[in-house]
């Protein structure tokens, strides 16, 4: 306990790094991925098929191999981003793929009449979906939402194979501490993420009651 | 997609802004395949030469991909072998009539489900040393596969097998079955069958997450692009690197595609089959939609 105590600040930061980690890449893949739905309902061909197209090729790489290439491979065609905004991209795009996934499924729920009559009182492609389909929709996907928000949560601990000192990569970095230990610094991290993760899935299940609609 | 039914069938005015924005469309994407072709080409990275290397068998890469990539299959192999019978058991344990065996089984399932498969990697391979077992990459590596996946996985085969009509072990009971019998003979061949699109589609992600083996050194496509790199990059400096990180990435993709093109043709057949037909989407387990739950459920 008392290792525990003096890495405190050690653990602490590599805390708030998963977090901040996981708040950027969030966003971007919420934003990201909203549009991707939107894209792939639109009635503009290219941009449904660039879409499908990109969620498609993310849905089918591992993560690591995202991590990979922002990390390594970009820098061979002279893109040099830092190790925290390669995993930030890397986590974000990837999580997009699957948030447009859930979020077209959502859109997918809304009933037709909805779409047809805002379509009927002259509301054009881009008013119908912002005023009328997707805030139906996102209250209907906020449950695979969040579950799709968790798995990021944990699927930031691949950064700590690029170079982020966040959570996971405190095993690596602190390996030299005896049993005892490094076994206390893994209960460590596992709690830290639990204390990301249970607040996260109580918050969406929360959420979940105080927006659902009764059809 | 089905009928539009965000958009009218577009008159003649719509139909010009739709051929314009076509057009404005496939411009940016254009432009933006343009950027990258002449940002590749300006560093000289679409040499044919360059390229070249990727299939001469005298330089060794080749053989190296091939071999990283058997080393990558073969990780995925015992993970997806030994997880759904591991799997199964747990699913089993977990429909328990014993409080404590169901307890216990439950307690293993939540706990690894909650935590990053990476930080059960990292255990097996940076803590257990501490106690006098050495896991070497690739049993820390399989091992961290199958102590998650089998969680997930007995999600899956607890949610196919409660979902078979209570008529059914209440028959295999009354003509006197045991528990064993009604579980083996009746209730798993049938949750299987349901389970079956699912099931693929998480051992999907399973070879997905066998790319983590990079990151603890496993000799995985990954590892193996990357000391080719750092074989090649002392001769000819960065020449090929490029070209390496591509090929490795490309073939990770080509065989989840295949195998996500597998799963869905194992979905569709079984939607076609009279005897699931009538079968409700299942719930799965929380952490199943970074896999490809969409593919199963968004339709």
């Amino acid at each position: 306990m008392q290792f525990l105590a003096d890495n405190f600040g050690l653990l602490w930061d590599a805390f708030l790094t998963t977090l901040s980690l996981s708040l950027l890449a969030g966003l971007l893949a919420l934003v990201l991925g909203t549009l991707l739905a939107a894209a792939r309902v639109s009635p503009i061909p290219p941009l449904r098929g660039l879409a499908t197209f990109y969620v498609e090729v993310f849905r089918n790489t591992p993560l690591t191999v995202v991590f990979f290439f922002m990390i390594f491979g970009l820098p061979q065609i002279d893109f040099i981003l830092g190790f925290f905004t390669g995993a930030v991209l890397s986590l974000g795009l990837y999580t997009a793929a699957f948030v447009g996934e859930a979020i077209r499924s959502g859109i997918n729920a809304v009933s037709a009449g909805q779409a047809e009559a805002s379509r009927a009182i002259g509301l054009t492609f881009g008013q119908s979906l912002r005023e009328v389909v997707l805030p139906q929709a996102f209250r209907t996907v906020i449950p695979p939402l969040g579950n799709v928000f968790i798995a990021m949560v944990k699927n930031s601990s691949i950064a700590a194979g690029f170079a982020t000192s966040e959570l996971s990569s405190l095993l690596p970095r602190l390996v030299n501490a005896d049993a005892g230990q490094l076994t206390a610094v893994l209960l460590g991290v596992v709690i830290a993420y639990m204390l990301i993760t249970l607040p996260l899935a109580f918050g969406v299940h929360r959420l979940e009651r105080r927006v659902a609609i009764l059809r | 997609m089905t009928t539009p039914v965000l958009f009218d069938l577009p008159g003649p005015k719509a139909r010009t802004r739709i051929r314009i924005g076509t057009v404005i469309g496939a411009l940016l994407i254009l432009g933006l395949v343009a950027v990258v072709l002449i940002r590749l080409a300006g560093n000289g990275q679409l040499d044919g030469q360059r390229w070249a290397v990727l299939f001469d068998p005298r330089t060794g890469v080749p053989q190296t991909l091939g071999r990283t990539l058997v080393n990558t299959l073969e990780v995925a192999a015992v993970g997806m072998v030994v997880a759904t019978v591991v799997g199964l058991l747990l699913a089993v344990g977990r429909l328990s009539d014993h409080r404590a065996v169901r307890w216990v089984v439950g307690l293993y399932i939540e706990f690894f489900r909650a935590i990053p498969l990476l930080v059960v990697i990292f255990a097996l391979y940076f803590v257990l040393p501490k106690y006098g077992i050495r896991p070497s990459a690739f049993q820390a590596l399989a091992g961290g596969l199958i102590l998650y996946n089998s969680a997930v996985l007995a999600e899956i085969f607890r949610a196919g097998i409660l979902s078979i009509d209570k008529g059914q072990s209440e028959a295999a009971f009354g003509i006197g079955m045991r528990k064993s019998q009604v579980m083996t003979q009746i209730l798993l061949p049938q949750a299987t069958r349901r389970m079956l699109p699912v099931l693929i589609a998480q051992l999907v992600v399973l070879l997905k997450d066998s790319s983590l083996g990079f990151i603890i050194g496993y000799f995985e496509l990954l590892r193996g692009a990357r000391s080719l790199v750092e074989f090649f990059t002392p001769r000819f400096g960065s020449e090929y690197t490029f070209q390496l990180y591509v090929a490795a990435g490309l073939i990770y993709i080509v065989i989840n595609v295949v195998l996500s093109q597998v799963a869905k043709y194992v979905e569709r057949r079984t939607r076609r089959n009279t005897k699931t037909a009538a079968v409700k989407d299942i719930a799965l387990p929380a952490d199943a939609p970074m896999g490809d739950r969409s593919a199963t459920s968004a339709t």
